[in-house]
């Protein structure tokens, strides 16, 4: 055994300086490039957003204008047409970007990448170099991304202004130049990637469990990894066969959804929904793992109802492939099918509030102590109910009537995902910060980060249900008067939320200056899973003796 | 692959955790590629779906009608956009109100504006979609391409009727109006 191990190590030992890491095939090395790069990318998605609320700060053109002008060279009216483009064009950049290069990359790349092995045994993924590729592939997508932000758009203007959704006819007709073509190739790069990842995950799962760590003993987080790969298994190959079928309609004369060909727009949004409503459980199921964990460790207590946990996430899997028209009752579905999608959806509040009330649970008698992980774990569960609660009115397609595409879901959707999973992110992000990197964080900058950002990331959102309900539209660069004083409200807001990015940014290298050492467990006994056992941060290749689980 | 299973030496699944994971990586593969396909397949099979169930206004092709005329009145109101790469003008026909199984015929009237022969073609729909599946057309020029030579006008006749078992549909009891839209489109547009 020893001998067999010690030729193991010999036989690629331990690459050092840049190697070590474009060429990783190390699972914690190639998490931890995940988490920075979605540090990277979420800065430059956030940024994209601060330019709009800086822009919805007061009704008229004020920012966007100048803007075109400086970026584009743009003139006079042209500048302004310009800046109305590039408005769409952050719009849709903000969204594809964080979704597809922050939240899933920190979530599933991260996180899960540094502890699934670890979690369940294991010395490392099972398809080590694939595990390589799914990772390099984001830069090149990434690139490509932002590449398209430089290209034609529609006729004399720039970028990709088509929304997160690429909906057809918009991106075919309206936009002949090939920046929605660097925007679907990216995607296709993006998805390749999560696909590569998911065959990885579940193999690695499946096969590479530890001796007696039976499915039934996983670990929550290994649980909602497993779901969501699941999940992205069977709804991106939809995606990337909805966008190369755009691909094919602008570039090589197909009518997949074009009427005078004999196509149908409408069946890209089916498509497209097929694969981005599951798209939303991928991005908030791994924070569902991480919130158990936490809320377990720091409460002193087993997490209430394991099973109920685990099928809540099954159901939540299942059920979240059979909604998707709900993104579409203003299409024209017939009512006995808005009936039923009414329905089905109203369906997953019950899994949902099953995992809800079995934190709560958690939490009912423990020994609670509010460290950092905690306080992101319970702001989590406060504001992703909210999210939850909204989307059950959004749910009544009578109700979608008048708040579709208003900046009610703006905020309904901004409560489960930039409260929600990005809240997940933080709290998993402090709870293994002290695992990953071996050194502690500052507490008090920590706990300073959680209440500047839940306190802004609020006073951005909550005020935009007030300007949904009153009609607002989402997707426009101005608005009437009428809507002046919570756009306002709204943007004061992002700048609170901009301030804790920097206080994030500032407790990390406080964190690499200071250098505190961890410890193997900073948490104490309620920390029972398998990468507590190990070192902070753990050997370079761990359990080469493989734990056994009783 | 192999790299790792050394480690797993002392592990009960050591002899062929190699070959294992790759089968789970293939059959993960093959459900991708199935996948992909499904998505290609929906296209074929939402055109039928919407042919037989008369799903977002789709219309059905019919001999005659075989279920009577019954005693409900409704206005069908007719309705023609042109693409923008067409260069034609077209006028729907004027509003007829008649009682539900009546075959009627009405007529479109095109013209081609250019100087140049245009061949142009048209899709259509029914709102609302679920009256779709009653409105039944026995002959229609958008079954057709058309070709209008410079400066034409032709008139494009549509024989239809209502389906009398609509008055069966919970939804359409309210319903007085049925509207058919046309929208045209150069045939040759997506090649140009």
């Amino acid at each position: 055994m020893a001998d067999a191990n010690s030729k193991h190590v010999d036989a690629h030992g331990h690459p050092t300086g840049w190697r070590r890491y474009v060429y990783s095939t190390n699972h914690k090395d190639i998490g931890t490039m995940y988490l920075f790069f979605a540090i990277f990318a979420g800065v430059i998605g956030g940024v994209l957003s601060g330019f709009m609320r800086w822009e919805l700060a007061e009704p008229g053109i004020q920012i966007f204008k100048g803007l075109a002008a400086m970026v584009y060279g743009l003139e006079g009216d042209a500048a302004l047409d310009g800046g109305k483009q590039m408005f769409n064009v952050f719009t849709t950049a903000h969204g594809l970007i964080m979704v597809f290069f922050m939240v899933m990359p920190a979530l599933i790349g991260g996180f899960g990448n540094w502890f699934v092995p670890i979690m369940i045994g294991a010395p490392d993924m099972a398809f080590p170099r694939m595990n390589n590729i799914s990772f390099w592939l984001l830069p090149a997508a990434f690139t490509l991304l932002l590449m398209s932000l430089f290209f034609e758009g529609p006729p004399g203007l720039y970028g990709a202004g088509v929304g997160w959704t690429v909906y057809a006819p918009l991106s075919t007709t309206a936009n002949p130049g090939p920046a929605v073509d660097f925007a679907i190739l990216s995607l296709h790069l993006a998805g390749a990637s999560s696909i590569l990842g998911a065959i990885n995950f579940i193999t690695t799962i499946f096969n590479m469990r530890a001796p007696g760590m039976t499915m039934h003993k996983l670990p929550l987080f290994v649980w909602s990894i497993l779901v969501t790969v699941f999940l992205l298994l069977l709804s991106l190959p939809v995606l990337a066969g909805a966008i190369t079928m755009l691909l094919t309609d602008r570039n090589f004369g197909t009518t997949f959804f074009s009427p005078e060909g004999g196509g149908d727009p409408v069946l890209y949004q089916h498509l497209f929904w097929f694969f981005g409503h599951p798209e939303v459980y991928v991005l908030i199921l791994p924070a569902f793992g991480i919130v158990s964990h936490i809320v377990s460790t720091f409460s002193k207590k087993p997490i209430f109802g394991y099973l109920g946990m685990v099928y809540a996430m099954v159901a939540i899997g299942f059920v979240g492939f059979i909604v998707w028209a709900h993104h579409m009752y203003t299409t024209g579905l017939s009512l006995n099918v808005q009936r039923y999608f009414v329905a089905a959806t109203m369906v997953i509040a019950v899994p949902t509030g099953v995992k809800i009330f079995s934190w709560l649970a958690t939490m009912w008698g423990g020994s609670i102590t509010f460290r950092a992980p905690m306080m992101w774990a319970l702001g989590f569960i406060f504001l992703f109910t909210i999210g939850g609660v909204t989307g059950v009115v959004l749910a009544n397609a009578g109700a979608d009537r008048v708040l579709h595409d208003t900046y009610y879901v703006v905020a309904h959707f901004h409560y489960t995902m930039s409260m929600g999973a990005t809240f997940g992110v933080f709290a998993g992000w402090y709870y293994w910060y002290p695992k990953i990197f071996g050194i502690m964080y500052n507490e008090a900058l920590a706990k300073l980060h959680f209440w500047t950002m839940f306190i802004g990331a609020n006073v951005i959102f909550f005020p935009q249900h007030f300007l949904g309900l009153a009609g607002m539209p989402r997707r426009y660069v101005d608005y009437p008067d009428a809507y002046a004083l919570w756009n306002m409200v709204s943007s004061v807001g992002y700048l609170i939320t901009l301030l804790s990015m920097f206080i994030f940014l500032w407790c990390v290298i406080e964190a690499f200056m200071k250098k505190r050492v961890a410890g193997d467990n900073p948490w104490g006994e309620g920390a029972t899973t398998l990468e507590w056992t190990l070192s902070s941060p753990p050997p370079f290749h761990q359990f080469e003796t493989l734990p056994r689980i009783k | 692959m192999s790299t790792i299973s050394p480690t797993f030496s002392n592990s009960p699944a050591s002899n062929d955790s190699g070959r294992s994971n790759l089968r789970t990586a293939l059959i993960c593969a093959g459900v991708f590629f199935g996948m992909v396909g499904v998505s290609f397949a929906a296209v074929p099979l939402y055109r039928l779906f919407c042919q037989i169930t008369g799903y977002a206004g789709t219309t059905q092709v019919s001999e005659g009608n075989v279920n009577g005329i019954i005693d409900r009145e409704m206005s069908v109101r007719f309705d023609a956009t042109v693409s923008s790469a067409l260069d034609w003008t077209v006028v729907p026909a004027k509003t007829v109100t008649d009682r539900v199984g009546e075959v009627r015929v009405v007529t479109y009237r095109a013209t081609n504006n250019s100087d140049v022969p245009i061949t142009g073609t048209a899709s259509f729909n029914v709102a609302p979609s679920i009256a779709g599946a009653y409105f039944n057309k026995i002959e229609c020029f958008c079954f057709t391409e058309q070709t209008l030579a410079p400066g034409e006008s032709v008139e494009m006749p549509i024989t239809f009727f209502l389906d009398p078992e609509l008055d069966k549909v919970r939804e359409l009891d309210t319903v007085t109006d049925i509207t058919l839209s046309y929208t045209f489109y150069a045939s040759d547009s997506r090649s140009s």
